[in-house]
């Protein structure tokens, strides 16, 4: 089995998020693998650690010249090649699944795997658009993984609590935390990986074009109260605090 | 004609159902206001959902007793091409934001996802949304003879009963083979008013220490003041509190009135999930924890010593 981990370029979580132009400024952010895409690209590693028949680990991004960090991330944690669709254009989940969907045919991938929800789109869309491309079912919110031949089983969660499943591959599988814990890559495989294969692909061979137009976007910011009680009394404290939610915010009673 | 997926559990019509209609309503796109009830036994929804849709279809069938994304796409899709809508409403609910790409994709639709307002702009419909973890608002169009929708739960009020009620109607489906074996569910209930519901959410971080402290600080000034219990993903991970309860990125979205965070650090993926709230209560002993900085009511001080104070003095 061929395994396509998908990996998305994103500001670090912590970063500050600035707008110019009325769109997201990511001039100067510091940018980094995006967390839930990091957990596929392990899990697609400790399936093969654990014994799986994985023939190959190829990771694939789409977009700017930047990506390509965070392919050679995937490729010093252990990825055996990287594919990269340089483009500038920003295509929603639904256009890039297009692009996804004619890699993995191209591939022969048998299982996709690739983040739950996206750190800066905040999308849940992808695994699913790709999966209903190629006609293959998806697992989404996976926090447990095994294959065994071709059969998938684990566990994932869903509206009220969780499941336990079992599906035939080829399957997509959207990843979260607590599948795992990601790896470091080490220096010598950082060396390493310098020597892998990264392909580069342009995106006119996809056919793919934006479905949704961003009209722009807008820092949201509450204006907070910011009132500090003083702690070091604490029957004071909660009193104040009861009495301002009370009368200030009329929120209890 | 918009059609709508409607949303139930246990028989009941969940109010995301009725933020949809109030989104459909709001969103000025033309025609009958149409509600799918997909399910088994689910009489009591078709009635429910009459009441603020101009029609209803119903497919009541065993196959359909449990949720499937496969299944639930391939229905509304079908429908959704059998009856032309030009926009597809589903809830923004785990579920709802799992089939819906496969709708969008069958009916080679673009997919406005999670969306908290809805407008047309002529031909076009355009919808805001939150992104970057909830930090930014995002206003999105798109343009095509049928559009995909999810709308995040708690964007809209809920509707109130149309004049009339509408028609019902069966409707016969091609269903697809199931490929997802369910092999286990363990649900999480909670005895208390549900997180997306509550008007005054308590919630504990790793700062509360221990599951101990958790029932006596957490639970116990929620029970007080009649608030829903919510936890952070570091509570849930150390098996403390279930997953239902967990709030922010990969939990629940909530809204509350008001949040009363105790022991919680106010990290980025927490925030996203309830910095929507009204007001923002923070109990930490760390003057200088993120969560500050959101909030409206802060204490620095030790959740052992305060929270003990504001359950006696919320008694009086
Ligand atoms: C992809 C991804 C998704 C995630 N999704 C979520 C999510 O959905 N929800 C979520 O919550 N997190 C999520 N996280 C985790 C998040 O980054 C934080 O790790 C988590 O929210 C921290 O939980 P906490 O505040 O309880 O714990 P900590 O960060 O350990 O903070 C504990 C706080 O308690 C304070 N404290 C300690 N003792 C006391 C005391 N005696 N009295 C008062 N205060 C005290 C400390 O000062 C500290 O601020 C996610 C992370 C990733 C990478």
């Amino acid at each position: 089995m061929k395994i396509l981990t998908l990996v998305r370029q994103v500001p670090d979580a912590e970063a500050r998020v600035k707008i110019s132009g009325g769109h997201v400024d990511l001039e100067g952010a510091t940018l980094v693998i995006d967390g839930m895409d990091e957990y596929g690209v392990e899990e697609a590693l400790r399936l093969r650690e654990g014994g799986a028949a994985v023939e190959e680990i190829v990771a694939l991004a789409v977009g700017p010249k930047r990506v390509e960090d965070a392919l050679r991330t995937a490729l010093a944690m252990g990825v055996d090649r990287a594919i990269h669709v340089e483009t500038d254009e920003k295509l929603d989940p639904i256009a890039l699944s297009r692009v996804v969907t004619q890699v993995a045919q191209a591939e022969g991938a048998g299982l996709i795997l690739v983040g739950g929800q996206e750190a800066d789109w905040d999308s849940q869309a992808l695994g699913a658009a790709t999966a209903e491309r190629l006609g293959w079912p998806q697992l989404t919110w996976t926090n447990e993984l095994k294959v065994e031949g071709d059969t998938l089983t684990g566990r994932h969660d869903v509206d009220d609590g969780n499941e336990s499943f079992r599906a035939s591959l080829p399957a997509v599988v959207t990843t979260q935390q607590g599948l795992n814990e990601p790896r470091y890559p080490t220096l010598p495989n950082i060396m390493k990986a310098k020597k892998k294969e990264l392909r580069k692909d342009t995106l006119d061979t996809y056919g793919t074009a934006p479905t949704v137009r961003v009209v722009g976007s807008e820092i949201q910011t509450r204006a907070r109260l910011n009132k500090m009680i003083d702690g070091k009394d604490p029957q004071a404290a909660a009193e104040q605090l009861l009495e301002l939610l009370r009368n200030e915010a009329k929120v209890l009673a | 004609m918009i059609l709508i997926v409607a949303e139930h559990s246990g028989g009941q019509l969940a109010k995301a159902t009725l933020e949809m209609v109030t989104a459909a309503r709001e969103s000025g796109r033309e025609g009958p206001i149409t509600l799918l009830v997909l399910g088994h036994g689910t009489a009591d929804v078709a009635n429910a959902a009459a009441a603020v849709a101009d029609q209803v279809l119903v497919a009541d069938l065993p196959a359909l007793a449990q949720y499937n994304a496969e299944l639930w796409a391939a229905a509304t899709a079908q429908i959704a091409q059998e009856g032309e809508a030009h926009t597809v409403i589903i809830g923004g609910s785990r579920s709802g934001r799992e089939f819906a790409p496969r709708v969008a994709v069958k009916l080679d639709a673009p997919y406005l996802e999670d969306a908290i307002a809805l407008r047309a702009n002529g031909a076009a419909l355009q919808a805001q949304r939150y992104t970057y973890l909830a930090r930014v608002t995002e206003t999105v169009e798109a343009e095509a003879p049928v559009i995909v929708v999810t709308v995040k739960p708690g964007s809209f009020a809920p509707a109130q009963a149309a004049a009339a009620a509408g028609e019902q109607y069966d409707v016969e489906l091609d269903l697809p083979a199931l490929r997802v074996e369910v092999t286990g569910k363990s649900v999480e209930k909670s005895s208390r008013v549900a997180l997306t519901e509550a008007d005054v959410i308590v919630t504990g971080g790793r700062g509360v220490g221990s599951p101990e402290n958790f029932s006596a600080y957490v639970e116990g000034l929620a029970d007080r003041i009649g608030a829903g219990v919510g936890a952070t993903r570091a509570v849930v991970d150390a098996g403390w509190r279930p997953y239902a309860e967990q709030v922010g990125q990969t939990g629940k979205t909530v809204q509350p009135k008001a949040y009363v965070a105790l022991g919680v650090s106010g990290a980025v993926q927490h925030l996203s999930g309830m910095g929507k709230s009204k007001y923002i209560v923070a109990i930490n002993k760390d003057a200088e924890a993120p969560i500050f900085k959101v909030a409206d009511y802060g204490i620095v001080g030790d959740v052992n010593q305060i929270v003990p104070a504001l359950i006696e003095a919320a008694r009086k």
